[in-house]
């Protein structure tokens, strides 16, 4: 018996000013509401266009638990197709990438579709002549997704007609994207170095909320970076510090300096903390690359550009990103309990290697499935995708540093402990959720 | 003590001895058992040739395997209460090359490899190349390079070494 299905009301229940519903973690039928309206309603990250480079390469992705293929269209643009063939289902590609030349041709029955998902031709077409053929839904072709926006490289789709247009949907929460192109001196990413998978056996909005969590890596990591702190002071005295322990270190920093590095929180439940410092802000010079930098932009606009130094930018509802690090992690749900975490890594184009090379440094060390850090957290999370069962208590508390009131504050900078862009996360979920019941 | 040129026997010995460290969770003797620039490598890509500029799954030299092995112990390792289990099944390792000159000696092993938490059994299959020197009449790791035969998968988390 449906609960949420078609129930406004029940849905918008679960998200209270300063706690959330249980079963926006656990429920089932929850889960299957946010693929259909959710996922459907927001602007969701498909992938780079630095993957598709040439006309006719694709990339094989999720958006909620839709398959879709992002392809570059023989017009140049990125087009996202539903990745299944009109006839019998087949799914196009076998591969996650590759170059379908002119066009797709489905392995099944050989029926043939530009990259722009329209039918071409099929085997045997006389077969079709005088039965109406030409009103099914399969000589409509391959569905094209809609709402398809490439933004610097970012593309995005949104599978719904109805929701936000893409300006009104991000707003000023795109100066963290813009940011991260900025840092390339030629104004490019490149995505490079290999995607890390890591399957996460708990549901995907727990990952989200880490991403301005800052109240748990001097707690949840004292055992990874905590121990990397310890094991360098053992170091001789004079000892060169690697980058490994550059990169652990900050996550021990004290509760002042989560505090003071702020957070600002966005419209529509983007956010992200690291408004005025971040735990990436003193990572060492790389040599050659200011001097890049200012030769593209000019000093005064190449050292504004560096000193930007966000850490977590959450674009709601799946996505966050890294500009310092130019690092972007993707939460794809796959059922209530169960995600897949993809972090993917980017080369600016035209700056020295080291920095991808960090940047490399950083996905290993802190999201791969051999990662320290990485097994600190999801301890975590699957703990609570455990403990959330129990019936001691069905609510989930996200009230630090609230104010009645903040709903109606946008592009609002506070402190950086808050649980505010939790709550945007969660204002936002319970709008999208319901704009299509 | 080994000879200053190691037997065959020997090597294969070495391989099996220290995924018995491993086994039996005695991870500062195997620790001891890396070179002061040994790296333990664990790519990402099948048939990756590139540790820097190439993500990997695992490239620790040895102050970040000293610090996993230190993490283990950690009384706030949340992650490890209760502990992970492991165990290794060789095949019979293999020795690609023996040059005396450089010092340096290669061996092959395929292996399957478990590891285990709570209800929590994974399988890999892996083969570890070893590039063993002597020094000092030891025989250490330069580099133990495991490359899983679904390097590219998507993993739950693996918190021990295979």
């Amino acid at each position: 018996m449906p609960r949420y299905a078609g129930n406004v009301d029940a849905v918008r229940s679960l998200v209270c000013e300063t706690e959330v519903h249980r079963d926006i973690y656990v429920d089932e039928e929850v889960f299957q509401l946010e693929m259909e309206h959710l996922f459907a309603n927001t602007w969701v990250y498909v992938g780079h266009d630095s993957q598709t480079p040439n006309s006719g390469d694709f990339y094989g992705t999720m958006i909620g638990t839709q398959p879709v293929l992002m392809v570059r269209h023989t017009d140049g643009n990125v087009k996202v197709l539903y990745n299944r063939c009109p006839h019998k289902g087949t799914r196009i590609t076998g591969e996650t990438h590759g170059n379908t030349g002119k066009f797709f041709r489905c392995p099944y029955h050989a029926w043939s579709f530009n990259t722009d998902g329209s039918l071409i031709a099929l085997p045997l077409k006389n077969g079709y002549e005088n039965t109406g053929f030409e009103a099914s839904h399969a000589a409509q072709g391959m569905t094209a997704v809609r709402h398809v926006r490439n933004y610097r490289g970012f593309v995005f789709a949104k599978l719904n007609d109805g929701g936000a247009t893409f300006e009104e949907f991000f707003g000023e929460s795109l100066s963290s994207l813009d940011n991260m192109v900025d840092r390339s001196p030629a104004g490019r990413l490149e995505v490079a170095g290999g995607v890390l998978r890591y399957v996460h056996n708990c549901n995907w909005k727990m990952l989200v909320e880490n991403q301005t969590d800052t109240c748990h890596p001097m707690v949840a990591h004292a055992s990874s970076a905590g121990t990397a702190v310890a094991v360098w002071n053992k170091a001789p005295p004079g000892a060169s510090k690697p980058m490994a322990v550059e990169i652990f270190a900050p996550f021990m920093s004290p509760y002042e300096f989560f505090e003071n590095m702020g957070i600002r929180v966005w419209d529509n439940g983007h956010g992200h903390t690291g408004v005025h410092s971040s735990i990436h802000a003193n990572y060492s010079a790389v040599p050659g690359y200011f001097e890049k930098m200012a030769a593209a932009y000019g000093e005064i606009r190449a050292k504004a550009i560096l000193d930007e130094n966000r850490h977590n930018t959450v674009y709601f509802p799946n996505l966050m990103v890294k500009g310092p690090i130019q690092l972007l992690r993707l939460f794809k749900p796959i059922s209530a309990n169960r995600t897949l975490v993809e972090s993917w890594t980017f080369r600016l184009v035209d700056a020295p290697d080291v920095l991808l090379e960090r940047t490399l440094m950083y996905n290993r060390l802190i999201n791969a499935p051999t990662s320290v850090v990485g097994h600190d957290d999801l301890e975590m999370y699957e703990r609570a995708q455990e403990g959330l069962r129990s019936n001691g208590n069905a609510w989930v508390n996200v009230q630090r540093l609230y104010r009645p009131g903040e709903a109606g504050e946008v592009n609002a900078v506070t402190n950086g402990t808050t649980e505010w862009q939790m709550r945007n996360q969660f204002r936002a979920w319970a709008k999208f959720m319901t704009m299509s019941m | 003590m080994i000879s200053a040129v190691p037997t065959n026997q020997e090597l294969i010995d070495f391989v099996y001895h220290e995924a018995r460290l491993i086994d039996q969770h005695r991870f500062e003797e195997w620790l001891a058992l890396f070179c002061e620039d040994g790296r333990y490598w664990m790519p990402l890509e099948w048939g990756q040739t590139d540790p820097r500029l190439t993500c990997s799954l695992m490239d620790e030299d040895k102050l970040l395997l000293t610090i996993r092995v230190e993490r283990l112990k950690g009384n706030r390792t949340f992650s490890q209460k209760p502990k992970s289990r492991c165990h290794h099944v060789l095949q019979a390792p293999q020795i690609d090359s023996s040059d005396e000159a450089a010092n340096a000696y290669v061996t092959w092993t395929p292996m399957h490899y478990i590891e285990t938490r709570l209800d929590e059994q994974m399988l890999f299959a892996a083969w570890a190349t070893h590039t063993l020197t002597v020094d000092d009449g030891r025989l250490m790791i330069k580099m133990k390079r495991v490359d899983l035969v679904n390097c590219d998968a998507a993993f739950g988390s693996i918190q021990l070494f295979m």
